[in-house]
C-alpha cells in the first residue's frame, strides 16, 4: 500500500472505545438481570447466554480454524453428561458444571489427537461419528438408564427462585468469560496463526506456523465452550436425555447462527445467537416449519452471503468498533474495496 | 454356526452399505466436496417409491424405472443450484449449504410424511422373508442375494464405465484437472452435473433397498451417511471395490457387534471405523494419507502433500 502522509494505523478508534465503554455498561445491567427481570425473562436470557456460547465456540473453530464440524453436540453431551455424573459423585452443583466444561475440554484434546489429521468434509463427518459413539457410550452408564435418561437431582436443594437466578449467573458469568478469552485469542499470535492457516494451511506451515498444535489449542477451547453450554443447559433444563442433548439439532443451531451472523468475525455468531433466540421465541412453536427455515436459512447464507449479516454490514462501514486487526485511517477507499484492514 | 450366520449376514448388510457409499465416494472423487445432504436424499428417494407402492399399487421395483430418472434429474439441480455455486466458495460453504440441504429435506419429510416408522417390505410379496435353508443355523435371504449381487454389479459397472467408457475418461479427466479440460473441448459444468445425476441414481437405487431390507423414517437419512462415510473410509485406498469390502466389513463388524451385546451393533461399527482411522493415520507413511476412494488409484496429486 502506497504510504501517504495523512494515513495512521489505529487499533482502537475514538468510537470503538465508546461502543466498548457502552457494552460494559450493558453487561453491568445484565449483571443484576435476575433481580430486574421477571422470571421468565431470567429463564430465557440464560438460555440466550448458552446459545452465545456456542454459536461463539463453532464461529472460532469453522471461521478461524477452517473445521467445519457437524459433531459439536458430542462435547454439549458430554458436558451435561459429565455435570450429572460429577454432582452424583458428590460434587456440589454448580462447580460440576465448570468442572464438566474443563474435564470435557481435556478429553477433546484426545479426541482431536485423531480427528485433527483429517481434512474438509472427513474431519466434518467423522466428528458426527464421534458424537453418535459418545451418545451410544453414555447410554450405557447405568446412571443414564439408555434414552430414559436422569436428572440433576442435586438442584432441587436450592429453591425455585434461588435456582434461575444462580443458573443466570452462572450462564453470564460462562459467556463473558469464553467471549473475553476468544477476544483475546483471537487478537494475538494464535489468532493471526488460525487465520493464516484458515486461509491456506500449507502457506502457513511454510511460514512457520505451527498448524496442528493451533488447531489442537482451537479445538479444545471450542469443544470446553460447547461443553460448559451444555451443562448450563442442563441446569436450566434439569432432565438429562441423552437424545435430547446429543442431537446434530445443536449443531444446526450453530451453523444457522454463525452463518448468519458473520462466519469468520467476532460480533457476528453473538448477533446470530440473539437473531436466533428471537426467531426461536416467535416461531419455535410452529415446529418442523421452523426447523425447515433454518435449514433454508442456513442453505442460503452460505450461498449467497458466505460471510452473514455483519460481513455484509462491514463491506459498507469497515470500521470496526471490536477491533481485531488494525485500522488504516486515510485508506478508507482501500479498506472498502478489499475489506483487508482485518489482519 | 450362529457366528457363522452373523458374519453372513454381515455382508449383505455390507452390500447396502457400499451401494450408497460408491455414489458418496465417486462424487469426491470428482468434485473433491462431501454431500452431507447424501443420506437424506436416498431417504427421498425411498419415500418416493413408498409413495408410489402404498397410493399407486405400484410395485418397488416398476417404481425404481420411474423414480431414478426423477432422483437423477433432482442431481442435476442440485448440481446447477447448490453445488456449483458452493464450489466458487472455497472449502467449507459446499459442506454447509449440504448440511443446510439435509435439514431441509429431513423436516420436508417429517412435515410430509410424519415420524411414523417405514417400509417397502410388505409391498414385494413373498420375497421379503423368502430364504434358502443352507444349514439349521444359516439361513439366505433371498432378497439379500439380489441386493448382493445388485451392488457388485453396479459397482463393477461404475467401474467398467470410468474405465472403459468415452465418457468415463472424460470423467475422470475433469476430476483430476477441471480447469484444463476445457482446452481439450470439455464442458466442465456439463461434467459435474451429469456425475450428481448419476450419483444421484445410485443412491436411489440404494435408498430402495434400504427400504426394502430395513425400515425408514424422514431423519434416517443422517444414520445412513454415517454408514456411507464409514464404508468409504474403512476401504479406503483405491478403488471402488475397496468401497465394497469396505461396505462388507462394516456390516459384519456390526453384526458381530450385535452377536455379542444387544446395543453393540453400532458401537462395534463406529468403534469399528474409529479403530481403522487410528490405525491408518499411524501405521506407515503410505497408508497415512486418508483419501476417499479414487476413481482408480494413480499418483497423488501435488496439493495432495500435507504438511506433517
Amino acid at each position: 500500500m502506497m504510504a501517504a502522509p495523512d494515513m495512521r494505523v489505529e487499533r482502537w478508534t475514538r468510537r470503538a472505545q465508546g461502543f466498548v465503554v457502552s457494552l460494559l455498561l450493558l453487561a453491568l445491567v445484565l449483571a443484576f438481570g435476575p433481580l430486574l427481570f421477571s422470571a421468565g425473562i431470567t429463564d430465557r436470557l440464560s438460555e440466550l447466554f448458552v446459545y452465545v456460547m456456542l454459536a461463539v465456540t463453532w464461529n472460532l473453530l469453522a471461521g478461524y480454524g477452517g473445521l467445519v464440524s457437524v459433531g459439536q453436540q458430542a462435547f454439549f453431551g458430554l458436558g451435561a453428561y459429565l455435570a450429572v455424573r460429577l454432582s452424583a459423585a458428590g460434587v456440589s452443583v454448580y462447580p460440576a458444571l465448570l468442572l464438566a466444561g474443563l474435564m470435557t475440554g481435556a478429553l477433546a484434546l484426545a479426541i482431536g489427537e485423531v480427528m485433527l489429521r483429517l481434512e474438509g468434509g472427513e474431519f466434518a463427518i467423522g466428528m458426527w461419528v464421534v458424537a453418535e459413539l459418545a451418545h451410544l457410550l453414555v447410554n450405557l452408564d447405568p446412571l443414564v438408564q439408555g434414552e430414559t435418561g436422569t436428572s440433576l437431582i442435586a438442584l432441587d436443594a436450592f429453591s425455585a427462585a434461588a435456582r434461575r437466578a444462580d443458573t443466570y449467573w452462572a450462564a453470564f458469568a460462562a459467556m463473558v468469560l469464553l467471549l473475553v478469552l476468544v477476544f483475546a485469542v483471537l487478537r494475538g499470535r494464535l489468532g493471526t496463526a488460525l487465520q493464516a492457516i484458515r486461509d491456506d494451511e500449507i502457506a502457513a506451515a511454510s511460514l512457520g506456523v505451527r498448524v496442528l498444535a493451533t488447531k489442537r489449542v482451537v479445538f479444545m477451547l471450542a469443544a470446553g465452550g460447547a461443553a460448559l453450554a451444555g451443562a448450563l443447559w442442563l441446569a436450566t433444563a434439569i432432565t438429562f436425555q441423552p437424545h435430547a442433548y446429543f442431537s446434530v439439532q445443536w449443531t444446526a443451531y450453530m451453523i444457522f447462527m454463525t452463518l448468519v451472523g458473520g462466519l469468520g468475525t467476532f460480533e457476528g455468531p453473538v448477533i446470530g445467537a440473539v437473531l436466533f433466540f428471537t426467531v426461536e421465541w416467535l416461531f419455535g412453536a410452529s415446529g418442523v416449519w421452523y426447523l425447515i427455515g433454518l435449514g433454508a436459512a442456513a442453505l442460503g447464507f452460505a450461498l449467497f452471503a458466505p460471510r452473514g449479516l455483519w460481513g455484509a454490514f462491514t463491506e459498507r462501514f469497515p470500521e470496526r468498533l471490536l477491533p481485531l486487526g488494525y485500522h488504516v485511517v486515510g485508506a478508507r477507499a482501500a479498506a472498502a474495496a478489499g475489506g483487508g484492514e482485518e489482519r | 454356526m450362529i457366528f457363522l450366520n452373523q458374519c453372513l449376514q454381515g455382508i449383505f448388510l455390507g452390500a447396502y452399505y457400499a451401494l450408497i457409499a460408491c455414489s458418496l465416494s465417486f462424487l469426491f472423487g470428482v468434485m473433491r466436496i462431501i454431500n452431507l445432504a447424501h443420506g437424506s436424499l436416498a431417504v427421498l428417494a425411498a419415500f418416493l417409491l413408498f409413495v408410489l407402492a402404498d397410493r399407486y399399487g405400484l410395485s418397488p421395483w416398476l417404481g425404481l424405472v420411474l423414480v431414478i430418472p426423477v432422483m437423477a434429474a433432482l442431481g442435476f439441480l442440485l448440481q446447477i443450484l447448490v453445488l456449483e455455486r458452493s464450489l466458487k466458495g472455497g472449502l467449507l460453504v459446499p459442506l454447509l449449504s449440504t448440511f443446510g440441504l439435509a435439514i431441509v429435506i429431513d423436516n420436508l419429510l417429517f412435515q410430509g410424511f410424519g415420524a411414523d416408522t417405514r417400509s417397502l417390505a410388505p409391498y414385494i410379496g413373498d420375497l421379503s422373508f423368502a430364504s434358502w435353508s443352507l444349514s439349521d443355523d444359516i439361513t439366505v435371504g433371498q432378497l439379500d442375494v439380489i441386493i448382493l449381487a445388485a451392488a457388485v454389479a453396479l459397482l463393477g459397472g461404475l467401474q467398467l464405465f470410468l474405465a472403459r467408457t468415452r465418457l468415463g475418461r472424460t470423467i475422470r479427466a475433469t476430476a483430476e484437472a477441471p480447469e484444463i479440460v476445457g482446452l481439450i473441448g470439455i464442458d466442465a459444468r456439463a461434467v459435474y452435473a451429469l456425475s450428481t445425476a448419476l450419483a444421484m441414481a445410485l443412491a436411489t437405487v440404494a435408498g430402495a433397498f434400504l427400504a426394502l431390507r430395513a425400515t425408514f423414517n424422514p431423519y434416517s437419512g443422517g444414520m445412513q451417511l454415517l454408514f456411507a462415510f464409514e464404508a468409504v473410509v474403512i476401504g479406503g485406498f483405491g478403488s471402488l471395490w475397496g468401497t465394497l469390502i469396505g461396505g462388507i466389513l462394516l456390516g459384519v463388524a456390526q453384526n458381530l457387534g450385535a452377536f455379542v451385546n444387544p446395543h453393540g451393533f453400532l458401537i462395534a461399527g463406529h468403534g469399528f471405523f474409529l479403530a481403522i482411522l487410528i490405525a491408518r493415520l499411524y501405521l506407515g507413511p503410505r497408508l497415512a494419507r486418508l483419501r476417499l476412494a479414487r476413481l482408480r488409484p494413480r499418483r497423488p496429486r501435488p496439493h495432495a502433500a500435507r504438511p506433517a
